[in-house]
């Protein structure tokens, strides 16, 4: 297998983008991300695209070659291009794709790209859109909810734990005041663990502030072969590795209600792959759709102990100048969460801090950084880990 | 969801019919046609659960789900059946008398209603087994 590197990186503003069509954002990042690596069109050998639903939100499948269409990549240059959908993990699936065709030699330059339009229907379509990511026959037909199923993950982590509503309010507190910091992100407001209180309920005990919202947006990436990486940029981006794994995708048939296996495996194997540790990593991005979600997260990836993710957060340790800034875009929660299109932002934040160029939000040093994306309650999880060394 | 993807089921969600595999001894509902443990060497065959269990963890939704409108706020929980296996179902309670750990038992209730089509969905839920 050969090294893989990121060369270039776009994300557009994350939001509630009435002007803008689907069309016009996956452009805007696809476009973006090939300048910013300096590449011309007709290098790029595929198109590896993460969109949840096209279907429900938009009315429109093909995704893929609609894509490559509007990007100028299909009349004359005919480029291949695929879709991967695995819910709210459909972008992390498209940077692994990627990955793994350079990694392979199939291809040399590819865009790993995700986008997501949740606007263009009512909030009802979009939950019953997102809805679809769990078990819509034995799940979604008894009357669970998106947020009803981590509500019954957190219910089990407080029980089990004695993690409380306000560490789960700190996850937010936290990650808007990033969010604040990030010129893309949808919220641009810190709150506090009263505004989350006093926000209405959702599926007890969380809240609509521990929700992450509904949001359009697209990210892209190009990917290239490590040994050329530096003809086109200064500081390239290595992939150390890229690791997915399954789980049930009832969160009933799980062997711990508290504990994502798929997230626990793709760490492991991830781990494995770059020959890293979780204290080795400096900066991580992780699948926060609620604040549950993160602090389950932290701990599957073993940054710290299980049960003890409450705690650790409510003591500033995820914060950007804790021991492990967790979130530093301001994450699902606040920076927003286009399903398709987080998986490959978590990246493009990544590397944002990994060349130094995030701003007030930059954690210092960080050298090794880690994204962690999710499908539906657990039953996708993929995590790569990325380094500024070779 | 459409008449006939509910119909297909409807046996197993009026009577709480799962599948059992004879190899390692592991009861499943949902019924599945393949053991996750056993795969290839598996044995199913079908069985009813008895439909007494306990609550692993629980919800109060008050944002409905699609047909369940006019239920909410309504528990939710996930029910360990006594023989293995757990599922996800309404429980016709007071969310104040809900906890980790209750007794429930099986009731034939009205699931939900899909909007459009008009059409009215029953199964199997669960309430408090004061009993137990
Ligand atoms: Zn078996």
């Amino acid at each position: 297998m050969r090294d893989v590197a990121i060369i270039g990186i776009k994300s557009t503003k994350f939001g509630e983008l009435w002007d803008y069509s689907f069309r016009d954002i996956f452009v805007e990042a696809g476009l973006g991300a090939i300048k910013d690596a300096g590449i011309s069109g007709d290098e790029i050998n595929g198109l590896y695209v993460g969109n949840m639903s096209g279907g429900q939100f938009v009315d429109q499948e093909h995704i893929g070659a609609l894509i490559a269409d509007y990007s100028g990549l299909a009349r004359n240059l005919h480029i291949p291009s695929t879709r991967v959908e695995a819910a709210c993990a459909s972008g992390g699936l498209a940077l692994r794709q990627g990955v793994m065709s350079v990694a392979s030699g199939y291809q040399d330059f590819v865009v790993a790209a995700g986008v997501e339009k949740m606007t263009d229907v009512n909030s009802a379509a979009a939950s019953s859109a997102l809805a679809a990511a769990s078990d819509r026959e034995w799940e979604g037909i008894m009357g669970a909810t998106f947020p009803g199923l981590y509500a019954m993950i957190a219910k089990k982590h407080i029980h089990k734990y004695g993690t409380t509503s306000e560490q789960l309010a700190d996850v937010a507190v936290k990650n808007h005041l990033n969010g604040s910091m990030n010129p893309i992100s949808q919220y641009k407001k810190k709150i506090t663990r009263e505004s989350v209180f006093n926000s209405i309920m959702v599926a007890d005990p969380l809240h609509i502030f521990d929700c992450s919202p509904i949001t359009d947006g697209a990210a892209a990436l190009v990917l290239a072969p490590a040994e050329v990486a530096h003809e086109y940029t200064d500081n390239p981006i290595y992939i150390k590795a890229s690791a997915q794994a399954s789980d049930t995708i009832a969160l009933h048939d799980r062997r711990d209600i508290t504990t994502l296996d798929a997230t626990v495996a793709a760490g492991k194997r991830a781990y494995d792959m770059a020959n890293l540790k979780p204290d080795d990593i400096d900066v991580a991005e992780v699948h926060d759709c609620f604040t549950i979600a993160e602090i389950c997260a932290i701990e599957d990836l073993g940054f710290v102990k299980k049960g003890e993710g409450g705690k650790y957060t409510e003591d500033g340790y995820t914060a950007v100048n804790g021991q492990i800034p967790v979130n530093t875009s301001g994450g699902l929660k606040s920076c927003g969460h286009p399903v398709g299109a987080t998986g490959v932002k978590q990246a493009v934040e990544i590397v944002h801090q990994l060349r130094g160029e995030a701003g007030k939000r930059q954690v210092e040093n960080a050298e090794i950084g880690m994204t962690h994306n999710v499908g539906g309650s657990g039953a996708t999880a993929v995590v790569h880990i990325l380094s500024n060394k070779r | 969801m459409s008449v006939v993807r509910f119909w297909r089921n409807q046996v197993n969600r009026y009577n709480l019919e799962g599948t059992h595999c004879n190899s390692c001894d592991e009861y499943f509902y949902p019924p599945r046609s393949m053991c996750p443990t056993c795969r290839r060497e598996g044995e199913l065959e079908s069985h009813r659960f008895e439909g007494k269990g306990e609550i692993v963890t629980y919800t109060i939704i008050h944002s409905a789900a699609e047909g369940f409108e006019n239920q909410s706020p309504y528990p939710l929980a996930i029910v360990k059946l006594d023989e293995g296996a757990s599922l996800t179902s309404p429980i016709v309670a007071d969310p104040e008398e809900m906890y980790i750990g209750m007794r429930v038992k099986p009731v034939f209730r009205k699931l939900g209603e899909s909007g459009d089509k008009g059409m009215i969905y029953y199964g199997t839920k669960f309430a408090p087994d004061k009993n137990d």
